[in-house]
């Protein structure tokens, strides 16, 4: 059974949306995505460790072997976001139960299983796949899937940002898909290895590079690289509070993954970083991301909004670590990628805690909130002050890297900017801490106690491990270490 | 002479590639929220063509084994754009059942009108 | 269209041809051009057709929509539980080739249980498609 696993980390989510369909009952949905959503982390654990003992593993589809068939691969680096993607996926599900109930009414819920499902099912296999196409396909799927969740929001503004999404992201998979066919039509195969292997013989030929330009371009519409952002905050906000928590944790990095396995697996740093200025590019963009929508997330009314905008911050680290393009800045990007999927995870999970209590996330209905929720708003201070990068939590670990990369290159500048971006994210957190621990308690919240414990538990893991990863970093900075050295190992 | 040339015999290139920008030219500057999702999928289409084209072998035939045919059309990009007009008829249902919902919810599909209502606001 | 006569009995007639043209492409899938994509949307729009003619609520009592809705599920289901058979017989996911004993023979099965999931599928999906729209804004 252990050389099916690559095909049941894919399966098992698909099945049991099927099930959630069938079922269309609200609670036995609920249930069959817990059990399957929990079944997740053993897989992806089984092959994280197969991966790192044992060297890649490859899995041929239907037993076509590649690069004819679909190609299964897991090495350190989709392992990794294997795990981080299922493990986020199963601690979520708990939460959901109350939360989805209190936001969704009964005849949806099934089908809000069945989208969570499926999202997973997509998500898992961009990761794993090792097939261009294939990963059009479940981008597709996990992307449709999205749309439908977030339109399950209950305000009516989330019509719109799932419209707006959908035009957003399908243009973003569809210039994917362009670039996968020209790269298609020059090499004749669709197997990234195989790829790799043939577009050296046809390096900076017109399509190639324009194959290149699609897939950046149509992937940072899906990882929200400013300015390609805008149709995250909208989506973030007004989809329920499950789906706002999953997708920030885990949609956005699953396409960092799939940007770091073209840049470096597919075409190459040789050409990625040599003959196009796509480093520059990056860095200008993950900067103007950093100051950009930290700024406006200053502003936010709405803090689940500012949360939204804050990801996109957070988002140029990540990018801020490929474009530095050495092995401690990339060590730093990948790092921050798995702490701020637990970090803005945790907080999504917190905010929809006070949306189950007190129905609103408006900042002024939030007065005095600290003294009626104080484990909730406590848990969101540490959150927030991991978030920020405060030594001996996980942010300062990534960051501390990415400054190091940066140092490496001698670029002492953008140490500062990377404090200077710091301190504008103390500012919006502390605007929050200010609002709910030192004002009077304000009508709105004079009812409001700390959620039930299967909706605190899950919360309190995300921040917990966004704080343990700032001490123990075994298991984070080393296999993000591991993962840099075999992605920048296709140096040429 | 040999410019022309190009172009001509490059023909399913123009195609596509006209396909490709007016879809995403309606999906930019229309404000109706059907014909984006109809330039939207114009431009999905351009991209059966981009894969289709280079795909087919003049006078070769469906690749299906057969006494008396040597030459076969590469089955492979069939095989993905039929996946692909799968996704993008996905793609257009649920577009098109969220501008119902839309309508149902706003009273109007013109973007300009309901952002004008302020709250919604970008 | 309650009343005209023509085109109710016309079209009476032709709903059984279409579903049989259907089933035609579906099993010539094996031998030439056709399969379950096409198939399942010829018989869809069998279905489409009737209440077309016939009004949305008859083709509702003919073809009630929780059925449909369970067939995009159990199409999907079945061409998965392929799949997973395949798995179980030791190959890899959907490797038809462990199904029977000879290999030809197990593409062959293989490939006929997937498109017939593909038909069911796919013809569940285009009715759910036109249920949903036509039965909203009255």
């Amino acid at each position: 059974m252990m050389d099916q696993l690559p095909a049941l980390q894919v399966v098992i989510p698909l099945l049991g949306a099927l099930a959630c369909a069938l079922a269309r009952h609200g609670g036995v949905a609920w249930f069959i995505a817990t059990v399957v959503s929990w079944a997740m982390p053993v897989v992806a654990w089984l092959l994280l460790s197969q991966a790192l003992s044992g060297g890649t593993i490859s899995y041929s589809m239907g037993g076509w072997a590649p690069p004819w068939g679909i190609e299964y691969r897991v090495d350190a680096l989709s392992g990794f976001v294997l795990l981080l993607v299922s493990i986020v996926g199963a601690v979520i599900m708990p939460y959901a139960r109350r939360s989805v109930a209190s936001e969704i009414e009964e005849k949806n819920r099934a089908w809000f299983y069945t989208m969570y499902l499926l999202c997973l099912c997509g998500l898992l296999g961009i990761t794993i796949t090792g097939d261009a196409f294939n990963a059009f396909v479940f981008l597709e799927v996990s992307s449709l899937s999205t749309y439908a969740m977030i339109a399950m929001g209950k305000d009516r503004r989330a019509l719109l940002a799932a419209y707006q999404y959908l035009i957003m992201g399908t243009i973003g998979a569809t210039f994917y898909v362009i670039g996968v066919g020209l790269l298609y039509s020059v090499t004749g195969t669709l197997n990234m290895v195989d790829l790799a292997q043939r577009i050296p013989e046809v390096e900076s030929t017109r399509p190639v590079l324009a194959a290149l330009a699609f897939i950046i371009v149509g992937v940072s519409l899906k990882l929200a690289l400013f300015p390609l952002h805008v149709w995250l905050p909208n989506a973030y906000a007004y989809a329920p509070s499950t789906a706002s928590a999953f997708l920030a944790a885990t949609a956005t990095k699953v396409a960092i993954y799939l940007m770091l396995r073209f840049l470096f697996t597919v075409f190459g740093v040789g050409i990625t970083f040599d003959s196009l200025p796509i480093t520059n590019i990056f860095l200008v963009l993950s900067l103007a991301a950093m100051f950009g929508a930290s700024i406006v997330a200053i502003f936010q009314d709405n803090l689940k909004r500012m949360l939204a905008y804050s990801s996109v911050a957070q988002i140029g680290y990540i990018t801020l670590g490929i474009a530095l393009a050495n092995h401690t800045g990339m060590t730093g990007g990948i790092v921050h990628l798995i702490n701020h999927a637990m970090i803005k995870g945790g907080l999504f999970l917190l905010l929809g805690a006070v949306v189950f209590r007190i129905g609103s996330v408006k900042i002024d209905d939030l007065a005095g909130l600290g003294r009626k929720m104080p484990i909730t708003m406590g848990a969101f201070v540490i959150a927030g002050l991991s978030m920020i990068g405060v030594p001996g939590t996980a942010g300062f670990i990534s960051k501390w890297f990415l400054a190091v990369g940066a140092m490496e290159h001698g670029w002492w500048w953008i140490v500062f900017l990377l404090v200077a971006s710091s301190i504008l994210s103390v500012v919006y957190i502390g605007r929050v801490v200010e609002v709910v621990w030192f004002r009077e308690p304000s009508e709105k919240v004079a009812e409001a106690k700390d959620v039930p414990l299967d909706m605190m538990v899950p919360a309190l893991l995300l921040v917990a491990a966004s704080v343990y990863f700032g001490v123990d970093t075994r298991l984070t900075a080393d296999i993000a270490a591991l993962a840099a050295e075999a992605l920048l190992g296709g140096v040429r | 002479m040999e410019f022309v040339e190009q172009i001509v015999s490059h023909y399913n290139q123009w195609i596509t590639i006209f396909l490709m920008v007016a879809g995403l030219y309606i999906v930019v500057a229309r404000g109706n929220m059907v014909k984006k999702l109809v330039g939207l999928s114009l431009f999905q289409t351009s991209v059966y063509l981009l894969y289709l084209s280079p795909g087919k072998i003049l006078g070769g035939t469906a690749p299906i084994l057969e006494e008396g045919f040597e030459v076969y059309s590469n089955p492979l990009p069939h095989v993905l754009m039929l996946t692909a007009i799968v996704v993008g008829l996905a793609t257009l249902a649920v577009g098109l059942a969220l501008v119902v919902r839309i309508n149902e919810a706003y009273g109007t599909i013109e973007e300009d009108e309901i952002f004008a209502d302020g709250e919604d606001g970008k | 269209m309650k009343f005209d006569l023509i085109l109710r009995i016309a079209s009476k007639l032709l709903l059984p041809f279409i579903l049989l043209f259907a089933l035609y492409v579906q099993f010539h899938g094996d031998y030439g051009p056709g399969g379950g994509f096409q198939a399942g949307v010829i018989g869809a729009a069998m279905v489409i057709l009737y209440a077309i003619i016939f009004g949305l609520e008859a083709a509702k009592r003919a073809v009630p929509p929780i059925v449909v809705e369970t067939m995009i599920a159990l199409g999907a289901l079945l061409f998965a539980g392929v799949g997973v058979t395949s798995m179980l017989l030791g190959g890899e996911f959907l490797n038809y080739s462990v199904l029977a004993h000879e290999p030809a023979h197990g593409q062959h099965l293989g490939i006929l249980l997937v498109e017939l999931g593909v038909l069911i599928t796919v013809a569940g999906t285009m009715v759910t498609f036109f249920y949903t729209f036509a039965g909203r804004g009255r």
